[in-house]
């Protein structure tokens, strides 16, 4: 039997693994939650939203990188690179509101999440047809430095991913709690009804929305690519799934859950892995999101919606 | 109102009595049917496949179609992706059965798709040769099935003797996708041939995912951790790149060994600097090739301006088998069912086949005995031919 203390270091690696797994599903879940907040759907395009903001971080990245590399310092390429790709994939979300949702407000929520997996697919397709079936690999937006503090491994991206993903969401959280659009958004999901009475556009809120969700998730699909260099039109798939399962473990329209169930699931996908046999990962993980959400069903931060009409 | 239905039912009559003869004044084309994966995980291989198969219809139509007993037939391609799933490959092959009479098939490349796939064909009594599939299971008990690689009870005890050897370590750790035949099949036999060789618990770290992940870091986690010396993965050329970076990432420092599924054109772009000095086994090397082989390579890099890999020349040799085989029957009747049993009868046959992956004969379970090679990627990146290793 091993002592103990030989145990640390293998933890202390596995929780910094499990903080890089889990700031990507916190920042994708954020995604879903917003939305649903705001608008009472989950956007099941969510997850390919996030490919497509992948591609096009990938070809804003490759440009810059043509142009810039050598004139420019990298972390001022890094940093240009995440301000167009965000600017740019938050007009993906306004497309999708505008022309999957929007005509679909007044329809039965059925209609809307299946409009949401069908646009997934168009979008899915459309890459394939696009760029066609061939693979492409996230060129490195920085060098990669790998670091030894008493037998735990880490690099500098990796540290660099886990911090972006906090000050991207400490940086929502002071949008949504301090500006007058944010609030506009909290009263939104506050009461849906009475809200548009009070001179704020339904109409802007929500494609507003969809904007900061699908710029979050092109944000989070650069350092993707920066950890999992391939890219592939069908990686927003089961990523997008897993984000969706944290938002509800989260409490749905919670962007403080979400965050914090992105992280936890990122935990127990880490550590199932680690402790039982790799096979029984996904079986145990979600077992184990199965009965937290037996006995809390709304969720860790999840209201009741009791005051809330649907017309 | 009586009238009109008797008149149906004697046009329908005559239809099915005309139809025979309608069909049988037609000309008879052989088909061939390419079950391959042009989207999906492994779209490259289903490229390379294609273009061989290109390659080779191209040498049949220059010479005014395929010579059988003294006759020239024109020989048509049936293309279908399979989208690399194993129910698509089983719809591909059961429509260009069924439909498409195709006289035989060429594919479905990995074992994921050509293991159910087979049993199409041979419940249809259809030849099917599978250039790349390495699973015992593809051609088990399927006398109508074949295939144009080695297998992996001999790939696995290969690499497991090559690593012994190359740098004398006892422990070895095995990252695998339990969701795939091929790799999981492999990592078995590999695991067994290893604890033959160095004694049961050997193999220190047996690690497994599920295809479409992206993070092995636990796995790999564990990995580093049990003290194993060398890596083995029987991955996709697509996951090799992540699993050898975040292995790097996280202080692995030993070798890391692959299959024949790494040696795909695309890895080395994909991968980077960070593949260069690994091994893997495979059916032939690119360079350093000679003879009938080289002049495969020249003519598909000019072609289609990139080296083959050995998806695309153990297509050209299934293809080339499948020639010979029709030819050897002597003569094409146009009814499909017979031809394809003379087929298939024709190919059990042939004896010290020339490919240019190497010299092939069957065994009964329709498997060639033939040579594997390991590859070694040197500095440019390069696959290049390192050791051979025989039956």
């Amino acid at each position: 039997m091993e002592s103990l203390t030989e145990y640390v270091p293998y933890i202390i690696q596995n929780l910094i693994n499990a903080a890089q797994r889990g700031s990507f599903y916190a920042v994708i879940s954020i995604g879903y939650s917003m939305v649903y907040g705001v608008l009472m759907l989950f956007n099941f395009a969510h997850g390919d939203i996030f490919m497509v903001g992948t591609y096009i971080g990938f070809g804003i990245a490759t440009l810059f990188l043509a142009v810039f590399a050598g004139l420019l310092p990298g972390p001022l390429i890094f940093i240009a690179t995440v301000v167009v790709t965000m600017f740019l994939a938050s007009w993906i979300g306004v497309f999708v509101e505008v022309t999957g949702y929007r005509p679909l407000r007044q329809a039965p929520r059925a209609s809307a999440a299946i409009t949401g997996l069908m646009i997934g697919i168009i979008f899915e397709t459309g890459i394939l047809i696009l760029l066609g079936a061939k693979r492409l690999s996230f060129p490195p937006l920085m060098e990669s430095v790998t670091y030894n503090v008493g037998g735990v491994y880490f690099t500098n991206v990796k540290v660099m991913i886990i911090i972006i993903s906090l000050l991207l969401m400490l940086a929502l959280h002071g949008f949504i709690q301090k500006t007058k659009w944010g609030m506009a958004m909290r009263a939104m999901s506050y009461d849906f009804l009475a809200v548009p009475l009070m001179g704020v556009s339904i109409n802007i809120i929500a494609p507003l929305t969809f904007a900061v969700g699908a710029g979050l998730a092109s944000v989070a699909g650069i350092l993707y690519g920066q950890a999992y260099p391939i890219l592939d039109p069908y990686m927003g798939v089961i990523i997008g799934w897993k984000a969706f399962v944290a938002a509800i473990l989260g409490g749905r329209g919670s962007i403080k859950g979400a965050a914090l169930a992105g992280y936890l699931l990122g935990f127990i996908e880490i550590f199932v892995a680690t402790i039982f046999p790799s096979t029984l990962r996904d079986l145990i993980a979600y077992s184990i999101i199965l009965v937290i959400l037996t006995f809390r069903p709304r969720g860790f931060f999840g209201m009741e919606h009791s005051t809330k009409l649907r017309l | 109102m009586r009238k009109i239905a008797l008149l149906t039912v004697f046009a329908i009559c005559l239809a099915m009595i005309l139809t025979p003869t309608a069909f049988s004044a037609r000309k008879t084309i052989i088909k061939i049917g390419i079950n391959a994966p042009l989207t999906g995980d492994i779209p490259k291989v289903g490229e390379g496949s294609k273009y061989a198969a290109m390659l080779w219809l191209e040498d049949i139509e220059k010479a005014g179609g395929l010579e059988v007993g003294g006759k020239k037939y024109e020989v048509e391609l049936v293309i279908e992706d399979n989208e690399s799933k194993a129910e698509s490959a089983v719809k591909a092959n059961t429509k260009m059965i069924t439909q498409d009479d195709v006289l035989a098939i060429v594919g479905p490349q990995s074992s994921k798709q050509a293991v159910p796939s087979g049993e199409v064909a041979n419940k249809y009594n259809t030849v099917m040769i599978s250039p790349w599939s390495t699973n015992e299971n593809t051609t088990l008990d399927r006398p109508y099935v074949f295939r144009g690689c080695f297998l992996d009870p001999f790939q696995g005890p290969v690499v497991a003797n090559f690593i012994t050897d190359e740098f004398a370590f006892t422990k070895a750790a095995v990252l695998y996708d339990v969701a795939n035949d091929y790799s999981k099949g492999l990592a078995e036999v590999f695991k067994a041939a290893w604890e033959k060789k160095h004694g049961a618990g050997s193999v220190v770290a047996y690690e497994s995912f599920t295809t479409k992940d992206t993070d092995f870091s636990s796995q790999l986690t564990t990995i580093v951790k049990s003290g194993a010396q060398v890596l083995f993965s029987p991955q996709y050329y697509n996951e090799v790149p992540l699993i050898v970076k975040q292995a790097k990432n996280l202080g692995w420092k030993g070798p890391i060994v692959g299959s024949d599924s790494w040696g795909s054109a695309e890895l080395v772009s994909l991968c980077g600097k960070d593949c260069n000095g690994l091994f893997f086994s495979s059916h032939y090397a690119a360079a350093g090739a000679k003879g009938a082989t080289k002049a495969f390579i020249d003519r598909y890099e000019k072609t289609y301006g990139y080296i083959p890999d050995d998806v695309a020349a153990l297509t050209w040799d299934a293809l080339k088998l499948a020639e010979q085989a029709i030819q050897n029957t002597g003569k094409i009747t146009g009814k499909v069912a017979k031809d394809r049993t003379a087929v298939r009868d024709a190919l059990a046959q042939i004896k010290d086949f020339a490919g240019i992956t190497g010299n092939m004969t069957f065994t009964q379970e329709g498997d060639p005995i033939k040579c594997a090679v390991i590859v070694k990627i040197n500095d440019e990146g390069q696959f290049e031919f390192y050791k051979s290793s025989c039956p």
